[in-house]
C-alpha cells in the first residue's frame, strides 16, 4: 500500500517543531508499523537527509520504549498493543497517518518523536519499591498469599511504564502509572508493611513532577497497551486516604 | 598459562562456595565509601549487582542505554526461572539442577560455577518474592511451578508469560531505591565507547551521551559489564533492536579473552521470516511445547501443496504427518533441549517438508490438547501467547496450528571470567549474558534469568570484594590521566572518521548482509568449507563497510544511525571472532553442530579427547589473527556422558 505520513519533525528540545510530509509505497500489510518507519528512514538515510528519531527496542510489546501517538491516539487505532506490535493491515492504501510524540508538560520533546520519560522513574524512585535487602530473606512459600491477591497484584505489576496513560489524559495525570505500581504493592503482603507511607511518598513525587490530577474520564484505561484496570485508581485512593488519616507520619 | 586460572576453590563440590565466602578477602563499611564501583547494563545482572552494591556501602555508577534501567532486554524474557526448591516434590535437588544444567550444556561448562549457580538458586526466588514478584501461585497461596525443555521436573517459577519483566521490575525497584538513597548514580542513555586500562587495571569508561553527543570520561577501582549477548551479530534475532556487543567487543580488544564465541542458542519457537524489510524475530515461549506437538507432512507432495496453499494442514491424515520430535526421541519428545529441537526443525525443512509459504517453518499444533483438556485450559495457560500470534501472523491458533522455525536467541559464548566472574583483566568483571558462563555450549530454558540474578544478587557482591580489599588504599582515580585522554581521542577520532566516509551504502544494509553470511555459514548448521568461506566474506564485508557506509547527521545530537553505526562495525568483526571459533572447534556440540561431526542417527558428536576445554580468544592487533588459549574442563563429580534424549 502506498501512505503519506504527517510526522512531526523537532530538531531539539528547545527547537520549534513543525509537521513534514512524507510519501511512503509498496507497503506490505504483514510490515509493523515501526518497520514501515524503517522504511522511510532507510530511504531517507539513501537521500542523505536525516531519519526521523523515534524510541523502539524489544518489538514485542514489553519494554515500553515505543511511544508513538498515531492519528491522536496512543499507539494508534488497534486495541491492547503497543505501537511495535501495531501491524500495516490497520490502515488503507491512500491513507493519510499524522505521527506525533506524546504530548504532556512532563514528557518534554528530544528529538522529533523521541521524549523524556524520566520523570516516571523518579515516581518509582520515592518509593516503588519493598525496601529489602539482599540476602537473609525467608524461604519464598512461609508467607502463603491469596490466588486472587497474586492475580491482582500481577494485572497491575503489567505496567510497561511506556507513558500512553499520560499521554491520552487530557489532564496528563499519572494516576494509572502510579496506581499500578501502589496496587501491587498494596496487595501483597510483602508491600503492605510500608504502604502508607509509599502511597504518600509516591503521590507528592506526581505533585510535584506536574502531572495533573485524575477528572475520572478513563482515557487511561482505554489506551493502555497492558489494558490495566481504572480500578487501581480507586484503590490508590482508598489506600492515600487512608494513609492521610492514620499514618504516624505524612510525607 | 598463568593469565587463565579459573581460580576454582578447593574442596568438595558442595563445599567450594562455602569455603570460599569463608577466607575471601572482605572490605569494611568505612573503606567501602572510599571505593567507587562502575556497573555497564541495567539488565537481570546489572541492576540486581548494581542495587547490592548501593546496599553493601559502595559508590556506585551504572550506565545503560535507554531511557530508563527498566527497558534493559531482560524484560523480554517469558517464560520463566529455574529454582532447585522441589516445591512439587518431584525428585529435584541443587545436584539435579546442576546436573541437568551441565548435562544441557553439552559437558562444556565449569563444574565448580555450575554448581553455585544452582546452590543459590532457592534464594533468588526467596528474594524475588520478598521485592514483591508476582510469582504464580495455586489455590493454597504456595507457589506454582511448570516443566521446561530438558529437565524432567516441574522448577520453573513463572510470572504468566512475563517472567523476565517481573524479575526485572523486582531488581529495578530495588535499584531505584538505592538511586533515590543516592548510594547509586544512574546515567541513562549512555553508550559504551570504551575500557579504560592503567597500569594493566580497569580504572574506568569512556561513553557517549545519546542525546548530547558528548563524551564522558568515568572513573571507578572496579569495572563490571553486564552488557547482554551478542545475538544481533545474526542481524535478525529474537534481541532487541539496540542490544549489542560492542562493550564486551571493546573489553576484548582491552586484553579480556573471549570465551567460546561461537556458542550461539538458536531457539525452536519462533514466529517465522516473513519478509526482508523484516527488523526482529519473535519468540514464542517454550513453554508451548508442553501442550503443542510439532510435525510437518510425511510426504513430500503434501508439503508442497500445502506452501502452494492447495492443502490446509488441518484436512491432512494422523497417518500423514510426522510427530518427528516424538519419533526420534520418544523419552523427551517435544521437550528435548533447544539445540536438538531447532536442528530437527532444520533438518526436516532442508529435506524439503517445510509448510508455510517459504518452506522454513514446522507446525506447532494444539488440536490434542484443546481436545483434551478444553479450550478455555490451553487459554488460561497459553492465552496471551496465542494472542501476540494471532496479531503477529494474522491466523487463529485455536483453529490452524502454529507455525513456527528457529531463530537466533541467545549467546552462551561471552568475555571470560574465572570462578570469581573476573575477566583477564584485574579489576574488569562480567555478568549475565556477556560473560561466557555457566551453559557450556547450550543453556537450557529459564536458565538465564537464574544466571542473571545469581551473578548478580549473590556472587559479584562477594567476589568483587575480595578484589576491592587490595584497592582500599589507592584514592578516586583522576579522570585526566594519561589514559583517559587517550581513549577519549581514540573513540573522537572513530566517529569522525564514520562520519566522513559518506559512501553510498546505509549502515543497515550490512548489517543484513553480515546477518545473511552468519546464518547461513556460522547458524544452525556449520563445515568447514562455509566457516572458511564465512571468514574471507566478513573481511571483505569489513573492507566495504569502511569506504562505502553512509552514516548521516552529526555527532553532537540525538544520531541513531552513528550508534547503530558503532555497533555494526563492532558486529562485524565479531561475527569474524565467532567463525573462527566454530572453525576451530572441530567437534558438534550443544548449539555448536559441525556437520562432518555427527552419528549415522545425525545426533551431534562430541571429541571429548580433544575438545573438553573453554576456547578463549586473545586480541593480536586489527586485522591480525587473534590467539586461541585452552581452559581445559576437569570434571571431577559427575561422568561425562553422551547426551541422550531417546
Amino acid at each position: 500500500m502506498d501512505l503519506t505520513l504527517k510526522i512531526w519533525r523537532q530538531a531539539s528540545a528547545k527547537a520549534k517543531g513543525h509537521f513534514v510530509n512524507y510519501q511512503v509505497q509498496n507497503i506490505s500489510a504483514e510490515a509493523s508499523f515501526l518497520e514501515m518507519l524503517d522504511i522511510l528512514n532507510e530511504s531517507l538515510v539513501a537521500k542523505g537527509e536525516e531519519p526521523v528519531a523515534f524510541d523502539h527496542d524489544c518489538r514485542e510489546g514489553i519494554c515500553g520504549a515505543c511511544s508513538l501517538y498515531i492519528n491522536g491516539r496512543p499507539h494508534g487505532p488497534d486495541r491492547g498493543i503497543t505501537t511495535c506490535q501495531m501491524h500495516m493491515r490497520n490502515f488503507k492504501h491512500g491513507e493519510t497517518i499524522i505521527i506525533e510524540p506524546w504530548r504532556a508538560k512532563p514528557f518534554p520533546v528530544i528529538k522529533d518523536l523521541m521524549v523524556d520519560r524520566s520523570s516516571f522513574d523518579e515516581i518509582i524512585q520515592a518509593g516503588g519499591f519493598v525496601s529489602v535487602r539482599t540476602g537473609g530473606i525467608p524461604d519464598a512459600n512461609s508467607i502463603p498469599i491469596p490466588r486472587r491477591n497474586a492475580e491482582l497484584a500481577m494485572d497491575a505489576a503489567s505496567c510497561i511504564g511506556c507513558g500512553a496513560c499520560v499521554a491520552a489524559c487530557k489532564n496528563a495525570s499519572a494516576m494509572l502509572f502510579v496506581s499500578a505500581k501502589v496496587s501491587q504493592f498494596a496487595l501483597l503482603p510483602q508491600g503492605r508493611i510500608e504502604a502508607q507511607e509509599r502511597v504518600q511518598r509516591m503521590v507528592a513525587k506526581m505533585d510535584e513532577l506536574g502531572f495533573g490530577n485524575c477528572t475520572n474520564t478513563y482515557a487511561c484505561e482505554a489506551e493502555c497497551p497492558k489494558e490495566i484496570s481504572a480500578s487501581n485508581i480507586a484503590r490508590m485512593n482508598r489506600e492515600f486516604l487512608s494513609a492521610k488519616l492514620l499514618a504516624h507520619k505524612e510525607f | 598459562m598463568t593469565k587463565l586460572d579459573p581460580k576454582i576453590p578447593k574442596g568438595q563440590l558442595d563445599q567450594k562456595w562455602t569455603n570460599y565466602k569463608a577466607h575471601q578477602n572482605l572490605v569494611n563499611p568505612s573503606n567501602k565509601r572510599r571505593l567507587d564501583i562502575i556497573v555497564v547494563g541495567t539488565g537481570l545482572a546489572g541492576a540486581a549487582a548494581a542495587a547490592s552494591f548501593g546496599e553493601l556501602g559502595f559508590n556506585v555508577k551504572v550506565f545503560g542505554i535507554h531511557d530508563s534501567p527498566r527497558r534493559a532486554h531482560s524484560i523480554a524474557a517469558q517464560g520463566g526461572i529455574n529454582a532447585a526448591k522441589n516445591y512439587p516434590n518431584d525428585g529435584d535437588s541443587v545436584f539435579r539442577l546442576f546436573y541437568d544444567t551441565i548435562k544441557g550444556g553439552d559437558y562444556r561448562a565449569r563444574e565448580a560455577n555450575v554448581f553455585r549457580l544452582a546452590e543459590v538458586s532457592n534464594s533468588i526466588i526467596d528474594q524475588c518474592v520478598a521485592q514483591g514478584v508476582p510469582f504464580a501461585r495455586d489455590y493454597g497461596g504456595l507457589l506454582d511451578n511448570r516443566s521446561f525443555g530438558g529437565a524432567q521436573v516441574s522448577r520453573t517459577f513463572y510470572a504468566r508469560g512475563q517472567t523476565g519483566q517481573q524479575l526485572l521490575l523486582g531488581a529495578y525497584s530495588a535499584l531505584s531505591k538505592e538511586i533515590g538513597k543516592k548510594t547509586v548514580k544512574m546515567y541513562t542513555r549512555r553508550d559504551l565507547m570504551d575500557v579504560v586500562i592503567v597500569d594493566g587495571l580497569a580504572r574506568g569508561i569512556i561513553v557517549r551521551n545519546l542525546i548530547t553527543g558528548e563524551i564522558e570520561r568515568h572513573s571507578a577501582h572496579a569495572v563490571v559489564l553486564a552488557t547482554g549477548g551478542y545475538g544481533n551479530v545474526f542481524f535478525l534475532s529474537t534481541n532487541a533492536m539496540s542490544s549489542n556487543g560492542s562493550a564486551i567487543w571493546k573489553a576484548y580488544k582491552k586484553g579480556a579473552f573471549f570465551g567460546n564465541p561461537c556458542f550461539t542458542q538458536i531457539h525452536p519457537t519462533c514466529i517465522p521470516v516473513h519478509g526482508e524489510y523484516q527488523s526482529k524475530l519473535t519468540l514464542m515461549s517454550e513453554s508451548l511445547r508442553n501442550d503443542g506437538r510439532i510435525w510437518v507432512p510425511k510426504k513430500l507432495e503434501d508439503a508442497e501443496k500445502i506452501r502452494k496453499g492447495t492443502l490446509k494442514a488441518g484436512n491432512l491424515k494422523e497417518e500423514d504427518r510426522d510427530y518427528y520430535l516424538e519419533r526420534r526421541y520418544p523419552a523427551f519428545g517435544n521437550l528435548v533441549p533447544r539445540d536438538v529441537a531447532s536442528r530437527a526443525a532444520k533438518e526436516r525443512c532442508d529435506a524439503g517438508f517445510g509448510v508455510g509459504t517459504t518452506g522454513l517453518a514446522v507446525y506447532l499444533d494444539f488440536t490434542d490438547s484443546i481436545k483434551r483438556l478444553g479450550k478455555n485450559v490451553i487459554e488460561s495457560r497459553y492465552g496471551n501467547l496465542f494472542q501476540m500470534y494471532e496479531k503477529i501472523v494474522d491466523e487463529n491458533p485455536y483453529e490452524n496450528p502454529m507455525m513456527i522455525y528457529p531463530a537466533v536467541h541467545y549467546t552462551m559464548g561471552g568475555i571470560w571470567v574465572d570462578y570469581e566472574l573476573q575477566t583477564t583483566i584485574p579489576g574488569l568483571f562480567a555478568a549475565g549474558e556477556a560473560n561466557f558462563s555457566d551453559h557450556g555450549a547450550n543453556r537450557l530454558g529459564a536458565s538465564a534469568l537464574m544466571q542473571g540474578l545469581s551473578d548478580g544478587y549473590f556472587v559479584l557482591p562477594y567476589t568483587i570484594q575480595n578484589y576491592l580489599a587490595n584497592q582500599i588504599q589507592i584514592p578516586t582515580i583522576k579522570t585526566d590521566l594519561a589514559e583517559f585522554v587517550q581513549a577519549e581521542k581514540e573513540t573522537k577520532d572513530l566517529i569522525q572518521k564514520l562520519l566522513t566516509i559518506n559512501g553510498k551504502n546505509t549502515v543497515d544494509s550490512y548489517h543484513r548482509k553480515l546477518g545473511l553470511i552468519m546464518w547461513d555459514n556460522v547458524g544452525m548448521g556449520r563445515n568447514k568449507e562455509g566457516l572458511t568461506k564465512a571468514i574471507e566474506l566478513i573481511q571483505e564485508l569489513k573492507i566495504d563497510f569502511w569506504k562505502n557506509v553512509k552514516v548521516t547527521g552529526t555527532n553532537d545530537q540525538v544520531n541513531p544511525e552513528l550508534e547503530k553505526a558503532l555497533r555494526v562495525a563492532d558486529f562485524i568483526e565479531l561475527g569474524e571472532l565467532m567463525a573462527r571459533d566454530a572453525l576451530s572447534r572441530q567437534e558438534s556440540c550443544g548449539g555448536h553442530f559441525r556437520e562432518e561431526y555427527q552419528t549415522p542417527e545425525g545426533e551431534a558428536l562430541r571429541d571429548d579427547k580433544d575438545f573438553t576445554f573453554v576456547s578463549a580468544w586473545e586480541y593480536k592487533g586489527d586485522n591480525v589473527e587473534p590467539e586461541m588459549h585452552k581452559e581445559p574442563l576437569v570434571f571431577e563429580f559427575i561422568e561425562v556422558k553422551q547426551r541422550n534424549y531417546k
